[in-house]
């Protein structure tokens, strides 16, 4: 289809260790960090970490992010997120180009104070938003029997989408024509993510996992613009006006 | 330069070589020098609706393995001496072609010749990759059955990203629509997808309805294709669609049943 060959964004996982700190001791951490590393080399050689700082804050011991950043890219490890930091620390992470595991950060109310408080901070976090969020794909040709797209964005599809096509989307989903395949929108989770299109005939729709098939959709209105989102754990279809 | 047609379907027993035959006949007799191509290599058949299977010597096969040349390989066909069959090699499979091989005959027929009809093997397989690859247009033949009509919609998804057009991002291959087998009777009573329920799957450009005729079967026992029947309802509509593909304008015909204008003559039963 009409998608560069330069890059493309696809979903996925990967596994990374936690490191879950209990003393703010960098000297201790540093000695066992080096057993552990020694009784696993190849596991810990430019392995990624995220360290949580959860049990230190609750017990109100504070650690120099920067210091125990360091310390780890001494080591020979890659930090990839700061899970349980208080506000300073996150402030600290982030200036560091280390991100936030927002998923189990205990305050999530944290963001826009930081952003109130420092302008260097927002930069950092749009850059981080920006990378995670691409553009919106757009498809101009119709989607055939057989084919399947999958947009780590929102989904515009201005063609027909046939049945045995399957188009998914981590985020909204517009078909302006008719959809008559299978349709996922909001496939990594996103429960706010909505399906539009102009004439509902899917043999699947599905919004966060939560699907409906054509045998569910008999009695949705038929060549009708609707929309379907999400509401307590159920599909809503909407006709739209 | 020529330009390359394929003839394609995905489903099998649709028409795809009777529709070959018909429209490089077709094309070949309008004054334009054609070569037909049978791609179903192990499953030869385009000679025998051609009515040219006595002559066989050379095929496909031994073209590209570079056992014989083109001249050898090419049949003359009996009827228009503008006209040039490419067999399939019977005792071979699709294995035995490849992309480059392909690709190199095609480039030496598109010197000489104005039209190229490629006759695809059914599936979706390499056999029928290997004859869309190069297309500039494609005849997607389909039956008004919703089977037919699904296997269709695969094929032109192949269509548009697997050709040489869609990989070199290039204008893209001109699909056209070409249903066969059309039995207005049928469509009448229900039993068959009208056109406009095929439009309305695969939205394409149609370059004519061919009615189920038992002109077709004819055809094929005698290896006459069956556009040379200039009397037969399938034989006129193929005309047509040469006609249609060629630019002219046409008006559908054969899809009106004729019982039903009876029964509306009559008031029948």
């Amino acid at each position: 289809m009409n998608q560069s060959s330069i890059l493309d964004f696809r979903s996925g996982t990967f596994f990374a260790p936690i490191m879950v700190l209990y003393s703010n001791d960098l000297e201790q951490i540093e000695q066992r960090l080096q057993e552990k590393i020694a009784s696993a080399p190849d596991f810990f050689r430019n392995s990624p970490v995220l360290f949580d700082l959860s049990e230190l804050n609750e017990n109100n011991k504070k650690i120099d992010v920067a210091a125990l950043v360091s310390l780890l890219r001494q080591s020979g490890l890659f930090p990839v997120g700061i899970r349980g930091g208080d506000p300073a620390q996150e402030k600290q992470a982030l200036e560091l180009s280390v991100p936030i595991d927002s998923g189990r950060s205990r305050n999530d109310a944290i963001l826009p104070e930081v952003k109130k408080k420092d302008d260097a901070v927002p930069q950092v976090q749009a850059v981080i938003r920006e990378a995670v969020r691409a553009p919106a794909m757009m498809v101009t040709q119709p989607v055939r029997s057989g084919q399947r797209i999958y947009a780590a964005s929102d989904l515009v599809i201005l063609a027909q989408v046939s049945a045995g096509a399957e188009i998914m989307a981590e985020g909204n989903i517009h078909v302006y024509n008719t959809l008559r395949g299978r349709a996922l929108a909001g496939v990594q989770g996103d429960t706010a993510a909505r399906f539009f299109c102009l004439d509902l005939q899917a043999e699947l729709v599905s919004i966060a996992g939560i699907y409906k098939t054509s045998e569910d959709l008999k009695d949705a209105p038929k060549k009708k613009p609707v929309q379907i989102y999400l509401r307590d754990q159920a599909l809503i279809i909407e006709e739209l006006n | 330069m020529a330009r390359i047609i394929v003839v394609t379907s995905g489903k099998g027993g649709v028409g795809k070589t009777t529709t070959s035959a018909a429209i490089a006949m077709g094309l070949a007799k309008r004054g334009h020098k054609t070569a037909v191509i049978d791609f179903d290599v192990g499953l030869r058949n385009l000679d025998l609706i051609m009515g040219c299977e006595r002559r066989v010597v050379y095929d496909f096969v031994n073209v590209i393995n570079g056992e014989a040349n083109l001249n050898q390989a090419l049949i003359r066909d009996k009827n228009c001496n503008q006209l040039y069959i490419l067999p399939a090699s019977q005792t071979r499979d699709k294995d035995a072609l490849n992309l480059e091989g392909v690709g190199r005959v095609l480039e030496e027929l598109s010197r000489d010749f104005k039209y190229i009809v490629c006759d695809s093997p059914a599936g979706i397989e390499k056999g029928a990759n290997l004859a869309m690859y190069y297309a500039d247009d494609a005849f997607v033949v389909t039956n008004p059955e919703v089977s037919s009509v699904r296997d269709s919609d695969r094929m032109l998804g192949i269509l548009a990203s697997k050709s040489r057009r869609a990989e070199l991002n290039m204008e893209p291959i001109k699909e056209y629509l070409l249903l066969t087998r059309y039995d207005p009777d049928r469509v009448e009573s229900g039993e068959m997808l009208s056109l406009d329920d095929v439009q309305e799957i695969l939205s394409l450009h149609l370059l004519g309805v061919i009615p189920e005729s038992k002109a077709v079967l004819n055809a094929s026992n005698s290896g006459i294709p069956v556009i040379l029947d200039e009397k037969s309802d399938a034989g006129q509509a193929y005309a047509d669609v040469v006609a249609r593909y060629l630019g002219e304008k046409r008006p559908l015909r054969f899809i009106d049943s004729k019982k039903g204008f009876l029964r509306k003559l009559f008031g029948g039963k």
